[in-house]
């Protein structure tokens, strides 16, 4: 991303315009005291909708009776980490934890082993047959959970693989692998061919050159790829919640939703495990953001 | 765009040498490219045996009457066959056209639509307004981008809990809207009410990608491209429409593409915000869902000929979307 910030003001006081466009008093560069009240108060507004949903799951988390979310007014009085302690120690927590751990780096790492050679190849080599090969990475991706999922219960169930991570894993690839060979093929796009051409004159083959030249200088894209295929796999709900049928076997985002059955809606368990849930993968997810969002856009545009 | 040259060996893919018999050529061609096709093979192999097969055996499976209670399937130690018949094409007459299909498919397919254009508006439009904002000189404006990313951070299966603790009965939401003496709906019960709840919630969840997207957007173009309209006097609505329209014409149509798959593929928001408690408010992912999954029997033809018809909406939309995007080039994209 490129650090050249367009300046845009909200109506600006007229100034002649013959200043030098670099001179630090040029017109563009300034704003009026009311543009920019406006402009705060309304990213103000915008932060504080982004932000109290989640501070609210926050606070009802500290109530300790089910019910304290209808009278939220209360929990001030009587705040207390027993939620969280319960969580941890009663409730299958760490179980949930291992198999949506399980599971997810199972996903990562088929994933992006599987389609490294293959974003490379796209990236690289026009072959015959390169247009619809892509056209068919794209396809994959905007496959509606409900096409698949069916054949899929059937033929996992024919396998004995329902209620295994295994399957879950192997359902998941169907996703994350076309999406990381997308993924990677812009960040490829992004390593200057003259490496490739480098390593050519040198003697080594494609193979040669993929292997020791560019996968080492990929290692960003490759953990843009991971990270994403992560989150997806952490934060899938629909194949997991048929697919997962043994309550250990539970992924937080099944998990989750055992807490509020027909006959019990513990709902402060709920909001405490959803804060705990939600801490490490968002402090992760701020680390990473920034080339999330170079890696998603350049992989589209750059047919 | 598409630049024809195979880097990999320096050669121009039009290089083909004198046309020969086709025996030879394919024998050519598969010297020539032996290696990139041993590098998809992966991929090509897992995308034939975890998609390919699956989607054949679902379209298979479409033309059959199979449910929950004839399908092969094992009880304690018996082991039962399956029992289920080959019907043609009857499951997708029933859905498209049969009786009662206004309520099965037509209602649902009309909100997905309306689902989907209307989210995916909001998302880009309040993206782009918040994209613009952060992109002056402000004080402060790398922690309101941080503040404003953070529903995407949190994982969407946690943050539509927290929206159904705020949206129930007597939550916050209600209770503040009593105190302003304001009609309080009953968001998750009232059909009306329900669609706007989700249409809320998935705004909230989904504005943060576009707004960041866009912002990279606007920070690729060239700023002396607004000096020189401002030279030629243009006004800050014309150099919003001639200079910053144009100039995320790229990000902005692979967002939108983006946004509108996601959109129309929605399943978490929706699943959770209602469970099986909102026939109504169910678009179409979700409806195939509870037909297969959340009903006794399963009806596992039925809902397996919604997935294909989902995929086929989307694959003639995306192929025209891509059609219309590459009017003016002479070469499609992809």
């Amino acid at each position: 991303m490129s650090t050249t910030t367009v300046q845009q003001s909200a109506g600006g006081a007229p100034v002649p315009a013959i200043a030098p466009a670099s001179a630090p008093a040029r017109r563009r560069g300034r704003r009026s005291a009311a543009g920019s009240i406006v402009s705060h108060g309304l990213l103000i507004l915008a932060s504080l909708i982004a932000l109290f949903p989640i501070v609210w799951l926050v606070y009802l988390s500290l109530g300790p009776d089910k019910d304290d979310y209808l009278h939220p007014g209360g929990i001030w009085s009587k705040m207390t980490l027993d939620n969280y302690s319960f969580v941890l120690q009663e409730t299958a927590f760490f179980h949930w934890l291992q198999s949506t751990l399980i599971v997810s780096l199972g996903t990562t790492l088929v994933g992006v082993v599987i389609a490294a050679t293959t974003g490379y190849a796209v990236s690289r080599m026009r072959f015959p047959g390169y247009k619809k090969f892509m056209w068919v990475l794209l396809c994959t991706q905007m496959f509606p959970i409900a096409v698949l999922i069916v054949p899929m219960y059937q033929i996992l169930s024919s396998l004995q693989l329902v209620d295994t991570y295994l399957g879950l894993i192997l359902v998941y690839c169907s996703t994350a692998v076309p999406y990381c060979a997308w993924l990677l093929k812009g960040y490829f796009d992004t390593i200057p061919f003259e490496i490739d051409e480098a390593g050519r004159v040198d003697g080594l083959t494609p193979f040669g050159t993929f292997f020791r030249l560019i996968l080492p200088l990929a290692r960003p894209g490759l953990a843009v790829a991971a990270f994403y295929s992560f989150i997806t796999a952490f934060g899938e709900v629909a194949f997991a919640t048929v697919f997962m049928l043994d309550d250990e076997k539970y992924t937080f985002a099944v998990g989750l939703q055992s807490f509020i059955s027909e006959h019990d809606a513990q709902r402060n368990l709920m909001a405490a495990t959803a804060v705990l849930i939600a801490i490490p993968v968002s402090a992760f997810f701020y680390l990473v953001q920034k080339n999330l969002v170079t890696g998603l856009t350049a992989g589209g545009t750059k047919g | 765009m598409t630049v024809a040259i195979d880097r990999a060996t320096g050669k121009r893919s039009g290089d083909r040498g004198p046309r020969s018999g086709l025996g030879r050529r394919l024998k050519h061609s598969y010297q020539k490219h032996w290696y990139a096709y041993a590098m998809i093979a992966p991929v090509a192999v897992v995308l034939g045996v975890l998609v390919l097969y699956p989607l054949a055996y679902g379209l298979y499976l479409t033309l059959t009457d199979a449910t929950s209670l004839n399908t092969a399937r094992t009880i304690g130690v018996n082991e039962i066959e399956a029992t289920y018949k080959f019907i043609g094409f009857d499951n997708y007459a029933d859905i498209l056209w049969g009786e009662t299909s206004y309520d099965r498919f037509w209602s649902h397919f009309i909100w997905t639509i309306v689902w989907t254009a209307l989210c995916v508006a909001l998302h880009y439009s309040i993206g782009l307004g918040l994209a613009l904002l952060l992109n002056q000189k402000l004080r402060g404006r790398t922690f309101y981008r941080l503040i404003l990313i953070l529903p995407w951070a949190v994982p969407t299966f946690v943050t539509v809990f927290g929206w159904r603790f705020m949206l129930a009965d007597s939550g916050i939401i209600n209770s503040a809207l009593e105190t302003l003496h304001l009609p309080s709906p009953a968001w998750l019960e009232d059909t009306f009410w329900q669609r706007f709840a989700a249409i809320m919630v998935n705004t909230w969840c989904g504005v943060p990608f576009m707004m960041v997207s866009l912002l990279g957007g606007l920070q690729s173009i060239d700023s002396s491209l607004y000096e020189a309209a401002e030279m030629d006097g243009a006004s800050r609505w014309q150099q919003f429409r001639y200079v910053t329209l144009p100039g995320l014409r790229s990000v902005s149509s692979t967002v939108v593409l983006l946004g509108v798959i996601w959109t129309f593929n929605q399943f978490a928001i929706i699943f959770l915000l209602f469970g099986n408690t909102a026939p109504d408010a169910q678009i179409l992912v979700t409806w195939a869902y509870q037909l297969g999954f959340g009903q006794q029997p399963r009806d596992f033809a039925q809902s397996a000929a919604y997935g294909i018809l989902l995929l086929g909406i989307l694959i003639v939309f995306t192929s025209f979307y891509r059609r219309w995007l590459n009017r003016d080039e002479q070469q499609l994209a992809i």
